[in-house]
């Protein structure tokens, strides 16, 4: 959870830019695991999405792949019925998971703690029994196939190494963080940290607690949606696990291991997670049971934060972020900060 | 007319496995607050426990189901004691991932142990032989789920109601920290508690081994039926759950007489106008 | 010419409890009305049914005229009536000017604006910065709000309300936990606060009460007992009895 004891706020671009650099670092060492790359940057786009909606708003949700899903499936009967250009399927997939969530979270967000979190389960497997009834236009349990999409910009080829696709989604991803940032440091993002510590005191000081709510559960859906179109235009095919409740339960796993609430923790996780299940489930899936469950128990044990505070004490360096004194960090990054500020 | 005797007896058993199983749950939620989400390798624990001992260890099926149960419950009462009760202080997310983790090594052991296949119990003659109710015939053994179901409703509302252990129950439950302060042994109430939801949720894995086939994904798939149940009759509401249980066994046994290309849907809108309706569970204001 | 706040036979039933009975009550601007009663009268009720945590059994609730019975929390405040909370209530780890400055940010009608930064608003930073210098608070604005002394977030609550430039201010026990040494900032900013606003203040410091109140309200199983200024009431046979017992 965000400890700002300044107030200063990360600047917009800062995640966008590392993770731009990540992408292009990959790009080139890697040149043959750029489907990896695609799929770690749409499951960090997906646990992005969830960190808005857990970490920000303090709302435990297991059925954020209900809006990953529609948006999937969006794209995908997009490219297949209407137009084949990806930037408008990303759009469509993106307006997809913001409607399903605007429309379920109206109903379940008046609900809170385990009766909201099964209310949210409750809508993803309704969603996936609905996907799974109406085969004629999605498949049903083989999947939606036979879509073509166009090249990008009209020019790029989904190429079979999966450059195109691999540039696309971390292109993508790089545009969610500074979307989400944004939305984070605005008096909106700050209302939904305010009643996610507390609600009385929001409610208490004018603050429409729902629509706030409803606001920020709805612009997650959107990027879910946004990394479910990627999905499915990047892979070419849209199953009925991207509607899981073991999706669900993996991206909440993603998110707590890279530390909730501050953004970069989510694409951390999602990275971490990505590649651990990607070396771990070759050799055995059963294995790779042992190691997430294992890696889940000892996270919430020792939480990832007491261990890098621990570890920095070891060597000997101050705490970051905790400020007794009130005075703020003087230091070069304040000038840039300084210099970003006014708009 | 058959037809619906046919979904209300199936349903009635259905629901009563489903009871069994999730009644622990509900209590240690409502008990504890604890959102413990590896209840359903519980019942994968004592199924396995009975389908091992039966088939490799020739036990008799009357021999392994007491023993299986109370070997689900004496390894509830160890998780709880040593680790589970540090995490009762911990947020409810921190809880979630904690006993999905456990969940997920329980899965990777079950496979480990004996494979990923299905692992079937076979019954002992009285249970399989077929029961002849006059417009149909069925196992002996759904008959014997059912009475098993209400022995333990009423054995648990026996034990709310009438005895000292049932009183601190309650005590702790409705006022966790004047019980504490009042001498009542909270640990003692907290992991004996704990332990015979284990113990249930084994006799429920075991019984409910035909409705529910025990493979290592047991624990994950069918958790969610159980979370279910305890939503929408109320966490710590023992009635609530049977209640509850009853309900939802009989919708999903209905659509699948009735709606069978619709899947799970029926049981899951059941659940959300339940729970919409009732958000603190059925039985409770 | 309508009174600022009126409650009109205000009533408030919890199944067989009567909990507030038939409360009728008028305040003024700029009044100081100070509600008492021994414990259990229904004081923090009363406070939870004007300010819309609670809703009303029957009776009305009116500011200014308009009736807010059937409004919600939030549609109140932006009416202008604002409370603070005996049990201190506050977000413990956003910076305290961030926390007042999300008071401002309801105020202004722009908590809904996603893409601006929170740093974009100098003014408001500014306005929040000179009432925490108002109230004191000026050396601790960018502490975790959960950080500061109890005496200090009792400040904070007020400051939260006053930012919310209410008609009507709704302290439910501003002293409650306080220890003593750190009291003084805290009276000295009720008496400071502007003459317009209305202030209803709920209190068991007699001599907090008995300073500030110009008007006080006895409060007793749910009802109104006495109504009056302090000399009346400490002498109204009625309220000793309930007070004293004789």
């Amino acid at each position: 959870m965000s400890t700002a004891s300044t107030l200063t706020t990360p600047p917009a671009w800062r995640l966008p830019l590392l993770v731009l650099a990540a992408g292009a670092v990959s790009f080139f060492a890697l040149p043959d695991q750029l489907g990896l790359v695609t799929r770690i940057a749409i499951m960090a786009l997906l646990v992005l999405s969830l960190d808005l909606v857990v970490g920000i708003a303090g709302l435990a949700t297991l059925g954020q792949a209900a809006m990953f899903g529609a948006g999937a499936y969006g794209a995908g009967l997009f490219a297949l019925h209407l137009h084949g250009d990806p930037l408008l399927g990303l759009m469509v997939g993106c307006a997809a998971g913001a409607l399903l969530a605007f429309l379920t979270g109206a109903f379940v967000l008046r609900y809170q703690g385990f009766t909201f979190l099964m209310l949210t389960v409750a809508v993803s497997q309704i969603a996936a029994s609905l996907v799974q009834r109406g085969r004629d236009w999605t498949g049903g349990d083989d999947g939606l196939t036979g879509y073509t999409v166009a090249p990008l910009l009209g020019q790029f080829n989904f190429d079979l190494e999966g450059r195109t696709a691999a540039i696309y989604s971390v292109a993508v991803l790089a545009g969610a963080c500074w979307l989400a940032r944004r939305i984070v440091n605005s008096p909106f993002g700050l209302a939904v940290r305010g009643i996610h510590e507390n609600r009385a005191r929001m409610a208490a000081l004018g603050t429409p607690v729902f629509l706030r709510l409803l606001g920020m559960y709805t612009l997650a859906g959107g990027l879910a949606g946004a990394a479910g179109a990627l999905a499915a235009q990047t892979q070419g095919v849209v199953g009925l696990d991207s509607l899981s409740f073991g999706l669900s339960a993996e991206l909440l796993v993603m998110l707590v291991l890279g530390g909730a609430g501050r953004l970069h923790g989510a694409l951390i996780g999602a990275l971490v997670f990505t590649l651990l299940h990607h070396t771990a489930a070759s050799i055995n899936p059963y294995h790779w049971l042992f190691v997430v469950g294992g890696v889940l128990m000892a996270v919430v044990l020792v939480p990832p934060e007491k261990a890098w505070s621990w570890l920095r004490a070891r060597l000997g360096r101050p705490q970051a972020g905790r400020q007794v004194t009130g005075r703020p960090e003087a230091g070069p990054q304040d000038a840039e900060r300084a210099a970003e500020v006014p708009r | 007319m058959t037809l619906l005797l046919n979904i209300a007896l199936d349903g009635v058993a259905y629901g009563m496995v489903l009871f069994i199983i999730a009644v622990g749950m509900s209590v240690t939620l409502g008990l504890m607050r604890f959102v413990n989400l590896s209840h359903g390798a519980f019942a994968m624990c004592g199924g396995y426990a009975a389908a091992l001992m039966v088939r490799e260890a020739g036990f008799s099926f009357w021999l392994a189901l007491p023993l299986a149960v109370l070997a689900t419950g004496l390894a509830g009462a160890v998780i709880e004691a040593l680790v589970l009760r540090h995490l009762y202080r911990r947020s409810e997310l921190d809880q979630v991932l904690f006993t999905i983790g456990l969940s997920f090594v329980l899965i990777a052991s079950a496979n480990a142990l004996a494979g990923p296949q299905v692992q079937l119990i076979a019954l002992p003659p009285l249970l399989a032989q077929p029961v002849d109710l006059g417009w149909r015939t069925l196992p002996a053994q759904r008959l014997f789920v059912i009475a098993v179901g209400l022995a333990v409703a009423a054995a648990a509302a026996w034990t709310v109601a009438y005895t000292r252990f049932g009183v601190w129950l309650r005590a702790a439950v409705d006022h966790p920290d004047t019980a504490a302060t009042l001498g009542i042994p909270i640990r003692l109430v907290q992991c004996a508690s704990f332990a015979a939801g284990a113990a249930l949720a084994g006799l429920g894995g075991v019984l409910g081994a035909e409705l529910m086939p025990l493979e290592p994904y047991y624990a994950l798939k069918y958790l969610v039926l159980v979370l279910v149940v305890v939503a929408v009759g109320g966490m710590g509401s023992i009635s609530g759950s049977l209640l509850a249980a009853l309900a939802l066994g009989t919708v999903e046994t209905a659509s699948k007489y009735l709606l069978s290309g619709w899947g799970s849907l029926p049981f899951f809108l059941a659940m959300a106008l339940l729970l919409a309706w009732r958000p603190q569970g059925l039985l409770r204001r | 010419m309508n009174p600022l706040l009126e409650l009109r036979a205000l009533d408030k039933r919890f199944g067989g409890l009567h909990v507030t009975r038939a409360v009728s009550l008028t305040v003024e601007p700029g009044e100081r009305l100070a509600l008492i009663g021994p414990n259990g009268a229904g004081k923090t009720t009363l406070v939870n049914l004007v300010s819309g945590v609670l809703a009303a059994t029957t009776g009305k609730v009116l500011l200014a005229g308009h009736d807010l019975t059937h409004r919600s929390q939030a549609q109140r405040v932006r009416a202008g009536l604002a409370r603070t909370f005996q049990i201190t209530t506050l977000a413990a780890h956003l910076p305290v000017q961030r926390q007042v400055e999300l008071a401002l940010f309801e105020r202004e009608g722009l908590s809904g604006r996603f893409f601006r930064s929170v740093n974009a608003y100098p003014a408001l930073a500014a306005e929040a910065r000179a009432l925490l210098a108002e109230l004191g608070l000026q050396e601790q604005a960018e502490l975790p709000t959960g950080q500061l002394a109890y005496g200090e977030q009792r400040l904070v609550e007020l400051a939260l309300a006053l930012a919310l430039k209410p008609r009507v201010l709704l302290l439910d026990e501003p002293m409650a936990g306080v220890p003593k040494g750190e009291g003084a900032r805290l009276l000295a900013a009720l008496a400071a606060l502007p003459d317009t606003l209305a202030v209803l203040l709920i209190e068991h410091d007699m001599d907090l009460v008995f300073r500030f109140a110009r008007r006080i309200v006895v409060l007793a199983e749910g009802a109104v007992l006495a109504d009056g200024v302090p000399d009346a009431v400490r002498r109204d046979p009625a309220v000793r009895h309930a007070y004293l017992g004789h």
